[in-house]
């Protein structure tokens, strides 16, 4: 890996984004509706508050960032693989550590901005009840969108189209949606839901949101232990997704 | 082998699926010549280059480039090769694109700027490819490859589609690349570009008719043009089978 050209890889990456202004204003302005319409659908009785936007708030925002950075990152990776352009930077110096860290940095770099404003808007405005440190939120939301642009381009690999890329959102992230406690506890599933559960990196991504937002602890940035060690479970996944991604790009192909 | 070489293919195959896309095919190419490689569209053409390039999984034989096999990392920055669909971003600038490429080879900016010129796409450089013409962006992709002034330029197609006058400074601009020592590799399908070349691989259905410079080939199969020459391979092979 050369880190000149990992920087090139994030900064095109970037510039690339900031040209198509549409989806840069979704992509800040979408999880701030949808967190809103969440606290409105609880809004009015206290209990139901606490019940509601307070329990749900959080999954949520380790959900929006996974979701969205999988996405982008199929759909992009995928256009990079069927225009020449991935084949292209394969045959120059550029290394598969390179451009899969370009895109990651890249991502992870819009999903600290992204989670920053919808955390910033659910703490002020919708009034989310957090425990530990905001700011602890949005260290588990980058985690989980780099965990969102690793599996994203490892899943690219695998369609040919950009319809196929797409459906691997309901193949690859609804199952973990169900799965990873936001709807039922996880320990009140079947055991054998539990257990893949337990085998599910968005579980533990939204296993540290809850903790963060529910409980304080002594470990660094005045939250839980469990919260690190969630995290870590979550990046580990993460490197893992990069790893067999790195294995699908090939420099000859048939 | 010869001396001066830049690419060395012995006896190579490469089979796609089903077909066999090149055919137990040889030939060398020097330093400071064009080479070009001329055949019907789906001949190997492509294939054949990609394999020069080593992004080509073959199937049996060697390619050697600047004396190492093809495809070998110590020859990332200097093979320049330009695929027939544009490999760039459509989505940036013509200058965004060359900085881009330009960073990933750590050349500089001047560089860049330079193979803008070269492809004489300098009034067009801060628009969007995407918005450009065919032609336009298939230039956007040659000065990409023009980048850090490679040993071997491999360019499958580049002057399809082009305005004749921009054809003709190309295959100029090919030329005087040749002229500084580079081996330069052209593919065409179009047959009255080949008296343009200082060599020719005829090349038919993944194998080689002929290897020689157009005025030999023109002399030794008794015709006016290459076209009519292609023919009378074709016919002769066919004859002697």
């Amino acid at each position: 890996m050369t880190p000149r050209i990992t920087l090139a890889v994030a900064a095109r990456v970037l510039t690339q984004l900031h040209r198509d202004r549409r989806t840069l204003a979704m992509l800040l302005v979408l999880p701030c509706l949808i967190l809103t319409l969440l606290w409105w659908m609880f809004e009015g009785e206290e209990a139901a508050e606490a019940a509601g936007f307070d329990r749900l708030g959080p999954a949520l925002l380790a959900l929006i960032p996974f979701v969205v950075m999988f996405l982008v990152t199929s759909v992009t990776t995928l256009r990079e693989r069927s225009s020449g352009t991935l084949e292209r930077l394969l045959a120059m110096p550029t290394g598969k550590g390179d451009f899969l860290s370009g895109y990651a940095l890249a991502f992870g770099l819009v999903a600290a901005v992204q989670s920053a404003v919808a955390v910033a808007l659910s703490v002020t405005v919708l009034d989310l009840d957090v425990a530990g440190p905001d700011w602890m939120l949005v260290v588990v939301a980058v985690a989980d969108a780099v965990l969102g642009t690793a599996l994203g381009l490892f899943v690219s690999a695998f369609a040919r189209t950009e319809f196929q890329a797409v459906q691997f959102m309901p193949a690859v992230v609804v199952p973990q949606i169900l799965l990873c406690g936001l709807f039922l506890p996880r320990e009140a599933m079947p055991r054998v839901l539990e257990v893949v559960s337990d085998l599910l990196p968005l579980s533990y991504a939204v296993d540290a949101m809850k903790a963060v937002s529910t409980t304080t602890g002594s470990a660094l940035g005045g939250v839980a232990g469990e919260v690190w060690s969630d995290l870590l479970v979550v990046l580990a996944f993460a490197l893992a997704a990069l790893v067999l991604g790195a294995a699908t790009l090939r420099r000859r192909t048939a | 082998m010869m001396k001066n070489a830049v690419v060395e293919v012995d006896d190579l195959v490469v089979r796609r699926g089903r077909v066999l896309a090149v055919d137990s095919l040889s030939f060398t190419t020097a330093r400071g010549q064009v080479t070009g490689l001329l055949g019907p569209s789906g001949c190997g053409k492509s294939t054949l280059m990609r394999a020069v390039v080593g992004v080509q999984v073959v199937t049996s034989g060697s390619v050697r480039v600047l004396g190492v096999p093809a495809g070998d990392p110590l020859l990332r920055d200097r093979v320049g090769y330009v695929t027939q669909a544009p490999s760039v971003y459509d989505d940036l600038t013509v200058e965004e694109n060359l900085r881009f490429f330009a960073r990933v080879l750590g050349v500089d900016r001047r560089e860049a700027r330079r193979c803008v010129e070269a492809v004489d796409l300098a009034a067009a450089s801060d628009q969007v490819v995407g918005r450009l013409s065919g032609g336009q962006r298939s230039r956007v992709s040659l000065a990409v490859a023009l980048l850090g002034r490679p040993e071997l330029l491999v360019l499958d197609e580049p002057t399809v589609g082009l305005d004749p006058v921009l054809r003709r400074d190309l295959w100029a601009m090919f030329h005087d690349l040749a002229d500084a020592g580079t081996a330069v590799i052209v593919s065409s399908h179009v047959m009255d570009e080949a008296e343009r070349c200082d060599r020719l691989l005829l090349m038919r259905a993944g194998r080689l008719l002929a290897e020689d410079t157009p005025d030999a080939l023109l002399e030794h199969t008794r015709t006016h043009d290459v076209e009519a020459a292609f023919l009378a391979l074709v016919d002769g092979a066919g004859a002697a089978a």
